[in-house]
């Protein structure tokens, strides 16, 4: 899970780094107020879960009151990514001598939670691991020890961060890790920490990603979420423990498992085809199941063909077929609707769909291929039409 | 032969009482696969419907029937401390197939496993099977056949898909190992390699990797340096996009790391045979 910058700010300022002092508006007249609260030059921040915000316009300086409340009127609206920004972090625009970088994230290659530092500050991080990656310094996690004050130090004197901040610093790292250790964070980073003119250590931007897994164990966290940013069809998916990820192509799929899912949309677009989404509808492929999944898919307006692709495992075909007759019945569509099911108990499960009049593939090639010339067929009419409307 | 499970396996189900625990005791069960006891904390002294007795601890359970391999069927909050209690019971294989553990979990759990010299498979994994041997998973048996080839992956379904393909193919497999779809796992793509590699039972190595991480392209490294064996790739999530999670907790691209042609580009480099689509991994097989 994904939160934004000034939840992740609040959290590390919880852990005792210091930030920069802002708060939340979702109006022009709030960022004004705010911006009169901080009394000095601010920047107006766009408020939403994806990157590259800056680039797309949604930071900007206001030296006045009234500058902020125009920025924020700018702002509040723009469409970044497909996201329409519903709130801005007015916050104190600190003058900045130097910028640094510095991250923990869990490292799959050690197996390890990594501290990263590099006085290559404000840029993505990734960038500088391409371009110059002897500026990254690292140190890793002992799991059963923890961290330790010489780690920081190591990093804060290897990116030659001035001796009379290295006590500072040493605070701030820790203050990352128990920010990540205490939420479950597979990332938190603060980009850039800069260094004040006067010699200050200050977080202006920061960024938490969430562990799922981990979410059960912090309900507090879970009012963190932000409801505006939630797609509908998401937020049905997750309450009915399905995994769905919606895509730009037009054929819908629902499979059982993360793997052969990929793998089917990796067949869609092998066939020619592009798949509308990704969508593990798990190891009980029951009615309910089935019918929400459904529901799921036929929500974006894009898809004109479907492909259920179930490799009957634990499931029995049997059980799988009827529940997909079921969750057919409840959720009327007309549009073409391509069924494959192999494994155990597939034979019944495909009798049962016969004598329904639907028929079922064994070949997983077979079907992408037929879907994909399905969704084609489909397209075309839909040009037609539109021609047709058009004339 | 075969890797890490056979004839000799003497398996233990911890959480046998629960439904997912029973369920699969039975399966494994009816699969001809030895399981000599469970242990559900509060039901020692109890019997199951197949005849396997039920201990209070591990270590009691291992005192009492040698039991050589653990499987592990309990809820994510209590996973850890499960393999915690069967790694200081001296049981040197422990299968995992709890999903959604915490990752910071999991990094606490590695550590501890590799200090002790037990071997974790999963955790999030389907387990792993050695056909007309044994069945330490959730895997459905009737469609694996013994035979030469080994398999390893990340993925359940996916796993089924191929070897179904394999089978059809009147290609059988040596052991088949899934080793699960989390960011930390207990045994990786390397590990299995190694053991297929030594394993004078299996003949050639499919492997079935995922987009995240960069597992495949140690394996890739690997393979080139230390095995004589060929191996056969294929890798899910082409069309998976940048920082979303596919379902796996491991199955996400992130800053351009963990993409599905990067990890396909490694393993051709190191002279794999990369299949396009499940169904060209057999015909792959028998050229390799």
């Amino acid at each position: 899970m994904k939160i934004h910058e000034y939840q992740a700010k609040e959290i590390l300022a919880q852990h005792g780094i210091p930030v920069n002092s802002g708060e939340l508006a979702t109006t022009p007249a709030e960022a004004e107020a705010i911006a009169r609260r901080i009394g000095k030059m601010v920047v107006v921040k766009a408020q939403v879960l994806v990157g590259g915000r800056g680039k797309a316009g949604g930071v900007k300086l206001a030296q006045t009151p009234a500058e902020a409340r125009d920025k924020a009127q700018q702002i509040l609206g723009m469409d970044i990514k497909g996201i329409t920004v519903q709130k801005v972090l007015v916050a104190d625009a600190a003058d900045i001598a130097q910028e640094y970088y510095l991250g923990a994230i869990v490292d799959r290659g050690t197996q390890r939670v990594v501290i990263m530092a590099s006085a290559a500050g404000g840029v993505e991080i990734e960038e500088v691991a391409r371009e110059t990656p002897e500026k990254i310094h690292r140190v890793s996690i002992d799991p059963l020890v923890g961290f330790q004050d010489f780690q920081a130090r190591d990093l804060g004197f290897a990116m030659e961060l001035p001796a009379a901040l290295i006590r500072d610093f040493v605070k701030i790292c820790r203050g990352l890790v128990a920010s990540l250790m205490a939420t479950d964070a597979s990332l938190a980073e603060i980009n850039p920490l800069i260094r004040t003119p006067d010699n200050r250590l200050l977080a202006i931007d920061a960024k938490i990603d969430l562990d799922d897994n981990g979410l059960y164990r912090h309900p507090e966290l879970e009012k963190l979420r932000d409801p505006n940013e939630d797609v509908p069809a998401e937020k049905l998916a997750r309450e009915a423990g399905l995994n769905y990820v919606p895509l730009d192509g037009n054929i819908g799929c629902m499979v059982n498992g993360s793997g052969l899912a990929m793998g089917t949309m990796d067949a869609i677009k092998l066939h020619g085809g592009e798949p509308a989404n990704f969508l593990d509808v798990g190891g009980g492929a029951n009615e309910q199941r089935v019918t929400t999944a459904m529901r799921i898919i036929l929500s974006d307006p894009k898809v004109n063909a479907v492909w259920i692709n179930i490799f009957g495992g634990i499931t029995r075909g049997d059980v799988v077929a009827r529940g997909i007759l079921a969750g057919l019945q409840a959720v009327q569509t007309t549009l073409p609707i391509v069924i494959r099911l192999v494994g155990t108990s597939s034979e019944e499960g495909r009798q049962i769909l016969a004598a329904a009049g639907m028929v079922a593939l064994e070949s997983m090639d077979e079907a992408a291929a037929k879907v994909v010339a399905l969704s084609r067929e489909r397209s075309a009419q839909g040009q037609t039409t539109q021609k047709e409307a058009g004339a | 032969m075969s890797i890490l499970v056979n004839k000799d396996t003497r398996l233990l189900v911890q959480g046998i009482t629960g439904h997912e625990g029973a369920y699969h005791t039975h399966a494994m069960v009816e699969y001809g696969t030895h399981v000599v006891a469970g242990t559900s904390p509060g039901k020692g002294g109890a019997v199951t419907e197949d005849a396997v007795p039920v201990f209070n601890t591990v270590a009691k359970a291992v005192e009492m029937t040698g039991a050589n391999t653990s499987i592990i069927y309990v809820p994510a909050p209590f996973a850890p401390d499960a393999i915690y209690e069967a790694v200081d019971a001296g049981i040197p294989l422990i299968v995992c197939i709890t999903e959604n553990i915490p990752t910071l979990e999991m990094i606490k759990v590695y550590k501890y496993i590799r200090e002790h010299g037990a071997r974790l498979i999963g955790p999030n994994c389907p387990g792993l099977i050695t056909p007309g041997e044994a069945k330490v998973g959730i895997m459905p048996g009737y469609i694996h056949m013994p035979g030469t080839v080994g398999l390893v992956s990340r993925s359940g379904t996916l796993t089924y898909e191929v070897v179904n393909e394999l089978t059809q193919a009147g290609l059988g497999q040596s052991t088949a190992v899934g080793i699960g779809g989390d960011p930390i796992i207990g045994t990786s793509f390397i590990d299995a390699l190694e053991l297929f590699e030594h394993d004078p039972g299996t003949e050639k190595v499919v492997m079935i990797g995922e987009i995240g991480g960069t597992d495949e392209e140690a394996a890739a490294a690997f393979v080139k340096q230390h095995m004589t064996k060929p191996v056969v790739g294929f890798i899910a999530g082409r069309t998976a996009p940048p920082g979303r999670r596919m379902g796996h907790a491991g199955a996400i691209i992130s800053g351009g790391v963990g993409t599905a042609e990067g990890k396909m580009a490694a393993l051709r480099a190191a002279g794999i045979q990369v299949a396009e689509a499940p169904s060209e991994i057999p015909h792959l097989v028998q050229q390799a």
